[in-house]
């Protein structure tokens, strides 16, 4: 199966099994109503994150923007004792790392299974697929263990992205793209012109497999900046190790306790969200259909 | 006339050669040397924790032996790890069932009348899928506040009395159940979307050929050649459930709210491992989940695969 399937002929009978005009107005309503209901509490933490603190509760409540943006952000970097960047910057140091390091080791198996011939191939592909059916929960104290006990690379962010660099579900994905989108022949023609085995990779395969890097960088991205109990778990819990969901947890926890800046909490919030909105409104095309595509049995 | 063969070149070594036979090697080893470090050592040695009473105080080797002991304390009464198993179970039910009861509609309303419009609603649907559970979590707690919450005041503009959405622990299970509706509903529709575009056109065509109505053609087309797709939106979504965390963790914190109604067996896991700091228990715990988790697989296996063409 390809990644964007093509649909060969115009189709003809479409028109008699879809409802036109006026008779679709229901169908907008439902549709818009679950679309509304996806979207509201976006536009609440927005609305939340631009009126002081003291009026996240007012009644009635705000449903319109404020001008208290900045107070909020002062508040912000007042109540993490100037941290809230820095925990924004160890997020995305993080998220980064993560991404690079998974295309990179992925791609690299992926392309190995889905182009080379080399003996044990199938069992070991077999193999990798299989290790998907064990639960994450189940891995938590074990490969706490392993950080706490034998590496000691508890409360180091490398705790959080070294595991996952090359995961199952990432070879999974790039295996299918690889062998369904590049020609065999194409390998061979650069060996002929002597390319080493790797430059191939680097300079052949990597150009050509972009659409999928742009899947699995989005989910890869998504994912590490949303880790929370990896977090927990390894705990990076200093003021200088503070992920953004383990500092908004610090903020927010005790969830109604009157005694927070909820304007602050709220900034916190967006900062936290807007990146995942922006990285996945710019690709959300790709990442969609990059997803589905893996997800469809083969 | 004859010719002397040259003489044929000793195989000479190749790095050419070489490197074509071991270049597949290379490229996947790392995973399976990450497996080894953090997935396969970790694994066996979990398991033989789960017999044992330690805690990573003790230092290693200080464990203590005592076979089936934290097996049979879990599943015996006076521990938590029944009711967690009740709560997680009842809570995913909760979330997953109207997950596919609405997801699958939805998504055959989309593919069949709002076609050209799939790709924009498949984004704003699939945007609360890639939000940070626990920034949602902070949100959807201000909207359960319940004297100043947004959802409470709406009751009160219709004449309703206020409900304790996460103090009430019967009310627990349905607040946590609509945020993990709320974050999954999109992806499932997104799945049901992909299996929809599968189904051929031609099956269509032929069937409104042979007459039959819209009803007909939902029933008995789309519906069975759905299989494969709905098995594999149900397993995620049992996995997923079975493994809830973020959301009544930072709903409720970590003692899962007012009667401990909220307490998963993840988060209850989590507690026992990192707070009680007893690993031997919690490891144990884990593997009578991972047992859960792989039954209920097996019967949504069996549901799947009993009726069906294939």
């Amino acid at each position: 199966m390809t990644s964007t399937p093509v649909r060969a002929a115009p189709v003809v009978a479409r028109p008699r099994r879809s409802l036109r005009g006026w008779r679709r107005l229901p169908l907008w309503l439902l549709v818009g109503l679950v679309c509304f209901g996806s979207v509201v509490p976006f536009y609440l933490m927005f609305v939340w994150a631009s009126h002081p603190g003291s009026e996240v509760f007012a009644f009635p409540p705000h449903l319109w923007f404020g001008s208290a943006l900045d107070d909020n952000f002062r508040s912000l970097l007042q109540i993490t004792d100037g941290k809230a960047l820095r925990h924004f910057w160890n997020s995305l140091y993080i998220a980064l790392v993560a991404t690079v390091t998974t295309l990179f080791f992925c791609s690299l198996a992926g392309y190995a299974f889905a182009m080379y011939r080399f003996r044990g191939q199938r069992v070991l592909f077999a193999f990798i697929l299989a290790t998907m059916l064990i639960p994450p929960l189940v891995m938590d104290i074990p490969s706490f263990l392993v950080m706490n006990n034998v590496l000691g690379w508890v409360g180091e962010p490398r705790a959080l992205w070294v595991p996952g660099m090359a995961n199952a579900f990432g070879i999974f994905l790039m295996r299918q793209y690889i062998a369904s989108a590049l020609p065999r022949e194409l390998i061979e023609a650069a060996r002929i012109d002597g390319a080493t085995e790797f430059g191939i990779y680097r300079k052949v395969v990597l150009p050509l497999i972009r659409p999928i890097l742009a899947t699995l960088g989005v989910v890869t991205f998504v994912g590490a900046w949303n880790n929370f109990k990896g977090a927990l778990i390894m705990k990076l819990s200093e003021p200088d190790t503070l992920t953004l969901p383990l500092s908004l947890r610090r903020l927010g926890g005790g969830a109604t306790n009157a005694n927070v800046d909820w304007g602050a909490i709220m900034m916190l919030v967006v900062i936290t969200v807007i990146p995942l909105v922006i990285v996945f409104l710019v690709a959300s095309r790709q990442v969609i259909s990059g997803l589905t595509s893996g997800a469809v049995k083969d | 006339m004859s010719y002397r063969l040259p003489a044929r070149p000793r195989a000479r070594f190749s790095y050419t050669r070489w490197q074509q036979r071991f270049a597949p090697y290379l490229f996947v080893s790392p995973f399976f040397i990450l497996f080894l470090v953090f997935a396969l050592f970790p694994l066996l040695f979990s398991l033989y924790l789960a017999f044992h009473l330690w805690s990573p105080l003790d230092g290693l080797g200080n464990w203590k032996f005592v076979g089936f002991e934290n097996f049979a304390l879990a599943l015996g009464a006076q521990d938590l790890f029944w009711q967690t198993l009740k709560n997680t179970v009842w809570i995913g039910l909760l979330a997953g069932v109207p997950q596919h009861l609405v997801a699958l509609p939805l998504a055959f309303v989309i593919h069949q009348s709002l076609r050209r419009y799939q790709s924009t609603l498949s984004t704003i649907l699939f945007l609360p899928y890639i939000t940070n559970a626990v920034a949602i979590a902070i949100v959807f707690a201000t909207l359960y506040s319940e004297r100043l919450g947004l959802l409470n005041y709406a009751r009160g503009a219709f004449g309703l009395d206020p409900v304790r959405w996460l103090g009430d622990p019967g009310m627990v299970p349905y607040s946590v159940a609509a945020v993990v509706f709320w974050r999954y509903l999109g992806w499932n529709v997104v799945l049901y979307l992909s299996g929809l575009q599968a189904i051929s056109e031609d099956v269509y065509e032929a069937a409104t050929v042979d007459g039959a109505g819209r009803w007909q053609q939902f029933w008995y087309i789309t519906l069975p050649l759905l299989r494969p797709m709905m098995f594999y939106a149900f397993t995620l979504t049992i996995v997923g459930n079975m493994q809830l965390f973020e959301e009544p963790f930072m709903l409720l914190n970590d003692g899962g709210g007012s009667g401990g109604a909220g307490l998963t067996t993840a988060m209850h896991i989590f507690n026992t491992a990192f707070r009680d700091l007893d690993l031997g228990y919690a490891s144990a715990m884990s593997w009578l989940l991972f047992l859960a988790i792989f039954a209920l697989s097996m019967v949504n296996n069996l549901l799947f695969s009993r009726g069906g063409e294939r």
